[in-house]
């Protein structure tokens, strides 16, 4: 057997965007190659719901493995779901999404089958009977296109805010049938037992549609209620420039470059971040930058499609009270 | 209790790209080699424990030519006991999946308690090798661990996830990759680099490591690069030196009618 299968990530009973988008390139893989979209769900309870949210994304097939320790993350008893759901199906391409637990199961389950696999993929296309896969490396400063060679499946994890999820989708078949997969006491050595949510914070840079970072020009950690001002006119995400998390004003879950997270929203603004290398790399693929500094010869605004050339305590309040006009207009 | 640290050497991260000719790989003429950011973390974390329980040792390993050796002496002047250079003209080109199977020969017959490795390496941006790691050596792992806590036959991890943390349990022996924010790795001290001349570095090739030399490098890779390419350039945009008034309600609505993005 042959076709496309995508381990979709769900936490408390929900997919989060960068799931609906791995089931969406799964879907379009598979109509490019005529063959079946199979989607595997794993946790606790109320995946049935959700495996009709997938079936209408296009799923021909939902495979569910439920069982109570698996309502949280538990890398060696998910990765031996996603192994058993391959072994049974022999894809040729299997996705997930380039998120923390994408991340850190995709590399788990690829040794475990001994398959290729390219992380943090923007671009999946055919190439002489296979694939062909985009990533940036380098942090964005250049992009490789990597080809697999011999082992099943070719396993990709996904970018998130990149692949589009299908506005008008054609539902699949979505034949839902349970997964057994032979859990042992061994499989859950290492296991997540609580989550802690950051405080105040609700969405993560890397997830959202729209970051507003400041760097240097911020001060201090006081300043940075400006940023999140204008986040919140936004409906967006605070990030912050390296130099503005080595000097501790702020949690490095936020930062944006190299060593930090790399992203790509729909509008990046940056405040009071000159644009070194580092910081560029993490989000010059972000599809509208807008650059907010004092200093007219800052590197950022090379990479600006909008830049104003101000001092950022003027600049945001001025701009939260025209963004609030417009949105309510 | 025997730590082990995986680290890598790699370009400053104030590097600027070129690609080579052949145009499969980056140009390494300019570069300044630096050991992987997150990997000092890791072996931050793994001096602290071995500081903490005034007993052990830390074992520095790495895969990589010749100048790789450097990498694994600013380990040794960090405070790490031994350094392992696995080099081999036939790992070269090895994906992540090759990698992880050079230092699972390695560090198996070592039988450590905890093995240590920065959570990815930058340049290449896998983030790959440390799971793959866990895999080939049937064990458990942590990724992306912001703080780490030891106890009886286990331990307690801190992982990062979007908007927030996974507070995990693992028994030990465990595979744990390091994220900023773990520790302050130390700088080496004049007396830690002194003392580092006189540490062992040991070279072990694919035949002291009993590995089949077509498992690795470029001929047992699962993932090769074909192509690398610098981004397209970025068309020039508008950028507003006038007075902020203007320029606010000017890009304010250029995002709301043109980019359409608010």
């Amino acid at each position: 057997m042959a076709g496309v299968l995508v381990f979709a990530e769900q936490r408390d009973g929900k997919f989060k965007k960068p799931s609906l988008e791995a089931i969406s390139e799964g879907r379009r893989q598979s109509d490019r190659l005529g063959c079946e979209l199979s989607v595997l769900l794993v946790g606790a309870d109320g995946l049935s719901e959700l495996a009709g949210q997938a079936a209408a994304l296009g799923a021909d097939r939902v495979l569910l493995v439920s069982d109570p320790r698996l309502k949280l993350y538990a890398a060696e008893a998910y990765a031996l779901a996603v192994a058993t759901a391959a072994g049974k199906l022999d894809p040729d391409l299997l996705l997930m999404a380039s998120s923390a637990m994408g991340r850190d199961l995709a590399a788990r389950v690829a040794a475990r089958l001994g398959a290729g696999l390219a992380s943090d993929c923007t671009a999946i296309a055919g190439e002489g009977g296979g694939f062909s896969i985009r990533r940036p490396v380098y942090s964005g400063k250049a992009i490789a296109t990597v080809v697999f060679s011999g082992a099943r499946p070719a396993m990709a994890t996904l970018r998130p805010n990149v692949f589009p999820v299908i506005a008008q989708p054609k539902a699949g078949r979505g034949e839902t049938a349970p997964l057994e997969v032979p859990f042992q006491e061994k499989h859950f050595r290492c296991r997540v037992n609580s989550i802690e949510a950051e405080k105040g914070a609700t969405l993560d840079v890397s997830e959202a549609d729209i970051v507003v970072s400041g760097g240097r020009a911020m001060k201090g950690p006081e300043n940075f209620s400006y940023i999140r001002m204008l986040a919140d006119a936004l409906g967006g995400a605070v990030g912050a420039s390296r130099a503005a998390v080595d000097a501790g004003w702020i949690d490095h879950q936020h930062q944006v470059g190299q060593t930090g997270k790399v992203v790509s929203p729909t509008l990046y603004v940056a405040c009071g971040i000159s644009g070194a290398i580092q910081h560029l790399a993490g989000m010059s693929s972000s599809k509208v930058i807008v650059a907010i500094n004092k200093d007219a010869d800052a590197p950022i605004f090379k990479l600006a499609d909008y830049g104003i050339v101000g001092d950022l305590y003027e600049v945001i309040p001025k701009m939260v009270e025209e963004i609030k006009k417009v949105k309510g207009a | 209790m025997r730590i082990v640290v995986a680290v890598k050497q790699v370009p400053d991260t104030e590097t600027k790209v070129a690609i080579a000719a052949g145009g499969r790989s980056v140009d390494e003429s300019s570069i300044t080699w630096i050991v992987n950011p997150y990997d000092e973390f890791a072996m931050e974390e793994a001096l602290k424990i071995k500081e903490a329980r005034g007993e052990g040792e830390v074992v520095a390993v790495t895969i990589g030519p010749a100048r790789a050796a450097t990498a694994l002496r600013t380990c040794l002047a960090m405070g790490a006991d031994r350094g392992l250079h696995l080099s081999d003209p036939a790992f070269e080109g090895s994906d992540s999946l090759g990698l992880a199977t050079i230092l699972a020969a390695a560090i198996r017959p070592l039988s450590p308690d905890l093995i240590f490795a920065g959570q990815y390496a930058v340049g290449t941006d896998n983030r790959q090798v440390g799971m793959m790691l866990a895999e080939l050596l049937d064990l458990p792992h942590v990724s992306v661990v912001t703080k780490l806590e030891l106890k009886e036959g286990g331990l307690t991890a801190h992982r990062e996830i979007e908007g927030g943390q996974e507070i995990v349990e693992s028994t030990l022996p465990c595979v744990i990759t390091a994220q900023k924010g773990l520790n302050e790795p130390r700088y080496a001290s004049l007396k830690g680099i002194m003392a580092a001349k006189k540490k062992p570095i040991e070279e072990k090739d694919a035949a002291a490591l009993g590995l089949d030399r077509a498992s690795v490098g470029e001929t047992g890779a699962r993932v090769k690069i074909a192509r690398l390419e610098m981004p397209p350039p970025k068309q020039a945009g508008r950028i507003f030196k006038d007075d902020t008034e203007t320029a606010v309600k000017e890009v304010v609505r250029l995002l709301h009618e043109e980019a359409k993005v608010i």
